[in-house]
């Protein structure tokens, strides 16, 4: 993670608008950034229920051109990107020598590169472990006069079809015609815009990449819409947590492994059988539950919320883990939480304790995610 | 009945030997939507300074100490099944607990409404 007290905060190309809108703003991944307009809980019921843009333009947009950059990209990546047809996207993790997860990142094959979204915090690492890796053929450009939107809820489709967003070619399709972990390039009038649909709330909707002078033109248009309300970044963290979708830093990092992370299904099945990216031996070693810890869900037994940072005890009150990320779900209207708990305790059901201020909380690991997706999947033939 | 207040932003109402402590609407609305109040036990000997409750938001926990030294007499049940009303109703139905006062001379060093809105506008 980043320290934010030692550098100076930079401004989202949005800043104004926020401000404008009443945000309240707080250092975060290096960035002066929205962390509530009206009040959490009322823009994470809002998503839910209609549509919410937020401004992610903290995160890292990466471009990697060369015919080797998905052969290159999988030697230290365990998704099969190589495999990865055009317009379609994958969830993967960005993996250290010995497989310790130093990012998790969205990666798009647009046709003609290699399209890399990856976490605000850890983006000049990843850029420069990226061009440590990366062969000289293969050649690497951070977007950073790109701004990054993203509407998410189940009127983001209905809303942003208000747009007029053409193909950037005739006869290819407009944004909505989208299912789940596709993108393409569009216009808006005169803006080219990547839109992706995808998220990180667990709801329908889009990401989408504006250049940083063309960024608040679209915000504004968005947030006109009836269905559509700026959200901060304090509603996307509980969004996120009720997907069961794990936060960079906080739910896993560098001393961490994939399987650990219970992000099992980010290990495709051909790269496990090839066992050639970084740290394979040892992340595989692990595969499929021979790990010691696992991160699961937490219902938290009663009204007080557990949070990062509180241990998990066994029967005399010895730590065996840790709670990683721990709130209170607007949706189901309680407390929820993620921790790592031994294996043995990570069926669903168990009952474990955690500690916090000197207080045992009763907990059950439960199923994530703890509200279900909502994503606009293609459907199976 | 007088009341004062910390620059930890809570506030204390004074009746006899009697104090009800809260938290300012301010504080109420810096935290956001207040999800749940963990309260002192009846009995609790709190001395200035002391954790006396934890306020959580649907984002995180904030402790509120104890602006005077007492014992605590009562607490407010209704947190506990309504901890909005502390959102609702910060600077009175959303009060968090009662205290003996053992020490009046503690209530020297707070801040009467004028100088604890100035400290807020000077924040």
């Amino acid at each position: 993670m980043s320290d934010d007290k030692t550098e100076t905060l930079k401004k989202l190309p949005l800043d104004s608008w926020h401000r404008g809108l009443g945000a309240r703003m707080v250092p975060f991944a290096g960035y002066e950034m929205p962390v509530q307009f009206e009040g959490v809980m009322a823009e994470h019921l809002w998503t839910r229920d209609n549509a919410g843009l937020f401004d992610v333009s903290h995160m890292g947009q990466v471009q990697l051109d060369g015919e080797g950059a998905a052969d290159a990209l999988e030697a230290i990546v365990p998704g099969n990107i190589s495999a990865l047809g055009a317009g379609k996207i994958r969830y993967t993790l960005l993996l250290a020598q010995d497989g310790g997860i130093l990012d998790d990142l969205m990666v798009t094959n647009t046709g003609r590169n290699l399209y890399l979204v990856v976490n605000g915090a850890t983006k000049h690492d990843d850029i420069a472990y990226l061009n440590a890796q990366l062969p000289s053929d293969v050649t690497l450009s951070h977007m950073e006069d790109s701004a990054l939107l993203a509407l998410q809820g189940p009127k983001a489709s209905e809303a942003l079809a208000k747009l007029n967003i053409s193909p950037m070619q005739p006869g290819w399709p407009v944004p909505t015609d989208l299912y789940f972990m596709e993108a393409g390039p569009f216009m808006w009038g005169d803006i080219p815009l990547g839109i992706s649909r995808s998220g990180y709330t667990g709801e329908d909707g889009f990401e989408i990449s504006v250049p940083a002078e063309h960024a608040e033109k679209l915000a504004a248009a968005l947030c006109a819409l009836e269905e559509v309300k700026p959200i901060g970044l304090g509603a996307r963290d509980s969004l996120r947590l009720e997907a069961g979708l794990p936060l960079y830093g906080h739910d896993m990092d560098a001393h961490v492994l994939p399987v650990e992370a219970n992000l099992n299904f980010a290990l495709s099945k051909a790269r496990r059988e090839e066992g050639n990216f970084a740290g394979a031996e040892r992340v595989l070693a692990q595969y499929p539950d021979k790990a010691d810890k696992k991160r699961v869900g937490l219902f938290v037994n009663g009204r007080q919320p557990i949070r990062e940072g509180a241990s998990v005890v066994d029967t005399d009150g010895n730590g065996i883990g840790a709670v990683t990320s721990g709130g209170f779900s607007p949706t189901l209207q309680k407390p929820i939480a993620m921790a790592y708990v031994p294996t043995a305790l990570a069926e669903t059901g168990t009952e474990i304790t955690v500690e916090q201020r000197g207080k045992a909380i009763s907990c059950t690991v439960a199923d994530m995610p703890f509200v279900p997706h909502n994503y606009h999947r293609k459907p199976k033939l | 009945m007088s009341r004062y207040y910390t620059d930890e932003h809570e506030w204390v109402d004074v009746e006899g030997e009697t104090a009800t402590v809260g938290i300012t609407d301010y504080a109420q609305e810096q935290l956001g939507d207040i999800v749940f109040v963990e309260t002192p036990e009846t009995g609790a000997e709190l001395a200035q300074g002391d954790d006396a409750a934890v306020v959580e938001s649907v984002k995180a926990a904030s402790d509120v100490y104890a602006a005077v030294s007492g014992t605590v007499v009562e607490v407010n049940d209704a947190l506990e099944d309504e901890p909005a009303l502390v959102n609702s109703s910060a600077e009175e139905d959303g009060w968090f607990f009662r205290v003996t006062l053992s020490d009046k001379s503690e209530l020297d060093d707070l801040m009467d409404e004028k100088a604890y809105k100035a400290f807020v506008d000077g924040l």
